[in-house]
């Protein structure tokens, strides 16, 4: 098993709690005002030369977030967040808008590469098969540098782009489905975003069109006391299908910065989108100062009969993840999955999970979730299943492992069960386990050490999740989980 | 090959003393039994050989190959070429059998320095002993001892110490469970393992495994110490009278 071994290797090249991401890029950059003011909201709209409608949008989403509270039933622990210290747009002086790869600024160049991505397109097309390409839009802090394969995508009819360009070029497209699936006054987090909110990924995957590569958003938290706002517009018309990949990291800093993205995918009828994450913004030391707030919205709606739409994350990464994936199974017979890997280390929260909503008849979700708690983290499932009235015949399964390394962490499951229409059947599942001496003791016996038995337990322990990701993120995404499990045992 | 010298140990969280001056040596090539009461100490003496830090040893050595075995780790031990079969196999939740045996393989070889195997090589290696075994393919995609019955988990253990061809085999009643003709086909495995370089320590109560594996050497143990040694001849002995001679005498 490779994953293992690189992944073996790869710890041993890091010391305890050295985040392999936590450098910072130095490059000039150009901030908007601190505080959350109607003239900040105007500068961002301004910066992007939003049209007048998008302005007023932010400007109401703004008056809308000053009369709401921070919600406070996530089990999650941390000082206020004062939102007139943080500045809400940062973007690299040398790039002002989408450009083609010539005009951005090495410097960024680098930083991507360092990360492993790759953003010339020659070097993408080396060697690897067209069916395995994948498109990447890189934004760092507030701003999409450069979106790959566009002109390819274009191609099939593909539109993928930064939301600031979406809304430039594609503005109808942008007014009819953007806030359509989380509203403006959402909540606490997803109304701040819509105020603030800087750039992000827009996709459009036309009537029929199966998209050709994978699509990828790679985000880039660089700027101090700065907070990320993204947003991601998904729209899978009718028959299409698209898959997207979403990757995150942050310099390691010492203190916290904030994270509030919003995503929405639209499915319509027979149509398809599968959305992978591996999120792995920079946790706080061995400590727990530093790292990164995140607070993200993300749903999909399954508007049409037979639409799909499906979640994967694995989460290693935050001080504070705050996170719930959601469908709303409107058409009949549309289907929501979840499969998540949540893992926590050191003084990490996180409270994660998914709501499925089945409106439509025939509608169907299944849930699997595998927590992995060490250190002194605590770990929460939180997930809502629901069927209304008309949703007959609705069915949810839900497995839900929590897996303790350790005695200082925590795990805990919170699901939430409503049905209003007796025809449905909602099966749950739940189990908590640790990683028992015995279980160590055999594989060391075999000659494994510490760090390869957790790996390994762990590797078999995610496995139902692991196997949902596109190829190269599973290799990716095992690695990870095993980096930031380091130092958890021994 | 092996040297125990008066080795007293006693389990490390209530302190209550199992092994109390054992003496055990096991020259290169050569098979010894360990038969003995139940909770006489053997699956103890196994562990403690492996490493397993439950116990305290609070007198006495263990040498293998002239180097002190208590100061090494597990997974050193493993490296250096000791090899417990478990008496109870532990589980492995959704790690497949084949992949649990490639990082087990490629640690111990890291581990000594030398290069890891190629995936052909090593399926091929694979392949082959499980045919020995009569383990399946389908076995070995399934994750390791879940789900296997009693006999599976034993031949799924001789497969791993197959294929790490350790120096030292510490067989712990891997007969219990198997069924007659399992009881044959893993003998058999065992037996084409017996070499000039390879010493092993097979616990067991019954003689039937000793009809298969022919011990060189057979002592009884009871509370926590050896105290009769003789050849194959003495596990037929034991086999009519049973332990009450030598249990007294441990007693006196
Ligand atoms: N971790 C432990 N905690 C408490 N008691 C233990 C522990 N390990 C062993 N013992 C005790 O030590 C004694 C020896 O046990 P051991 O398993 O070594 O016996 P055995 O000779 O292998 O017996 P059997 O033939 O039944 O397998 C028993 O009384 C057992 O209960
Ligand atoms: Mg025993």
């Amino acid at each position: 098993m490779p994953a293992v071994q690189e992944t073996i290797d790869q710890v041993k090249a890091i010391d305890v709690d050295q985040y392999k991401y936590g450098f910072v890029t130095d490059i000039e950059s150009e901030r908007g005002a601190k505080g959350l003011t109607e003239e900040t909201v105007r500068f961002i709209s301004a910066k992007k030369n939003e049209p007048e409608w998008m302005t007023e949008w932010r400007l109401e989403a703004l008056r809308r977030f000053k009369t709401m509270d921070e919600p406070t039933w996530a089990r999650v622990h941390y000082p206020k967040i004062d939102f007139d210290e943080l500045y809400y747009y940062a973007a690299p002086k040398s790039v002002e808008g989408p450009k083609s790869i010539d005009e951005v600024d090495p410097e960024l160049l680098a930083t991507y590469e360092k990360l492993g991505i790759p953003l010339r397109e020659q070097e993408i097309l080396a060697g690897i098969k067209p069916e395995n390409r994948v498109a990447v839009d890189a934004v760092f802090d507030s701003v999409s540098v450069v979106t790959t394969f566009k002109e390819e995508l274009k191609k099939a009819g593909v539109i993928f782009c930064s939301i600031s360009e979406a809304l430039r070029e594609y503005p109808d497209l942008v007014k009819k489905y953007l806030g359509s699936v989380v509203p403006v006054t959402d909540n606490f987090y997803a109304t701040l975003n819509s105020a603030v909110f800087s750039d992000g990924s827009f996709v459009y995957v036309p009537e029929g069109v199966r998209c050709p590569m994978e699509l990828s958003t790679y985000f880039r938290i660089n700027e101090q006391n700065t907070g990320q706002f993204e947003r991601t517009l998904i729209i899978a018309d009718k028959g299409a299908y698209v898959s997207y990949l979403e990757g995150c990291t942050a310099p390691q800093r010492d203190e916290n910065q904030l994270h509030a993205a919003v995503v929405e995918l639209v499915a319509l009828d027979d149509a398809e989108i599968k959305y992978s994450t591996v999120q792995n913004w920079f946790p706080g030391d061995a400590q727990g100062k530093g790292g990164i707030y995140n607070f993200v919205t993300k749903r999909g709606d399954c508007r049409g009969k037979n639409s799909k739409i499906s979640w994967t994350q694995v989460e290693t990464g935050s001080a504070i993840t705050w996170k719930y994936p959601s469908c709303i199974l409107r058409g009949d017979n549309s289907r929501g999955e979840f499969y998540s890997i949540a893992v926590s280390n050191g003084y990490q929260q996180v409270d994660s999970g998914t709501k499925m909503i089945h409106l439509g008849k025939n509608t169907s979700s299944r849930i699997i979730s595998k927590g992995i708690s060490a250190g002194r983290s605590q770990n929460t499932y939180r997930g809502l299943v629901s069927a209304h009235r008309k949703a007959s015949n609705a069915r949810n399964f839900t497995q839900c492992d929590s897996l303790l390394i350790g005695q200082d962490c925590g795990a805990h499951t919170v699901p939430y069960i409503e049905s209003k229409n007796s025809t449905a059947t909602f099966e749950h599942e739940a189990t908590t386990s640790k990683i028992s001496d015995d279980q160590m003791f055999y594989c060391q016996q075999r000659g494994m050490s510490d760090e390869e038995a957790v790996a390994l337990i762990v590797n078999g322990f995610v496995k139902d999740v692991i196997q949902q990701l596109p190829m190269e993120f599973a290799v990716e995404a095992q690695k990870l989980i095993s980096i930031s499990l380091e130092g958890s045992v021994g | 090959m092996l040297e125990i010298k008066n080795l007293h140990a006693r389990i490390a969280e209530d302190g209550k003393e199992i092994l109390r001056g054992v003496n055990l040596t096991v020259n290169a090539g050569e098979v010894h039994a360990i038969m003995g009461p139940n909770g006489s100490g053997k699956s103890t003496l196994s562990y403690i050989l492996a490493g397993k830090d439950d116990y305290e040893i609070t007198e006495g050595e263990i040498l293998f190959n002239g180097e002190n075995l208590l100061e090494l780790g597990p997974d050193e031990r493993a490296a250096a070429g000791v090899f417990l079969a478990f008496q109870y196999p532990i589980e492995i939740p959704g790690v497949a059998t084949m992949e649990f045996l490639k990082t087990a393989m490629n640690a111990q070889r890291r581990a000594r320095g030398e290069t890891e195997m190629t995936i052909p090589a090593f399926m091929k290696a694979v392949k082959e002993k499980a045919a020995d075994l009569k383990v399946s393919m389908d076995m070995l995609k399934r994750p390791l001892n879940v789900g296997f019955s009693g006999g599976e988990k034993k031949r799924a253990e001789i497969l791993q110490m197959s294929l790490l061809e350790p120096k030292l085999c510490v067989l712990d009643e891997t007969d219990s469970g198997l069924d007659i003709d399992a009881l044959r086909i893993v003998s058999e495995g065992v037996n084409k393992l017996r070499s000039p370089e390879r010493s092993m320590i097979v616990i067991t109560h019954y003689q039937r495994l000793l009809d298969h594996i022919v011990p060189d050497v057979v002592h009884v143990m009871s509370r926590g110490r050896i105290v009769k040694t003789g050849g194959a001849d003495l596990a037929l002995e034991l086999e009519k009278s049973g332990y009450a001679d030598y249990v007294e005498d441990a007693a006196a």
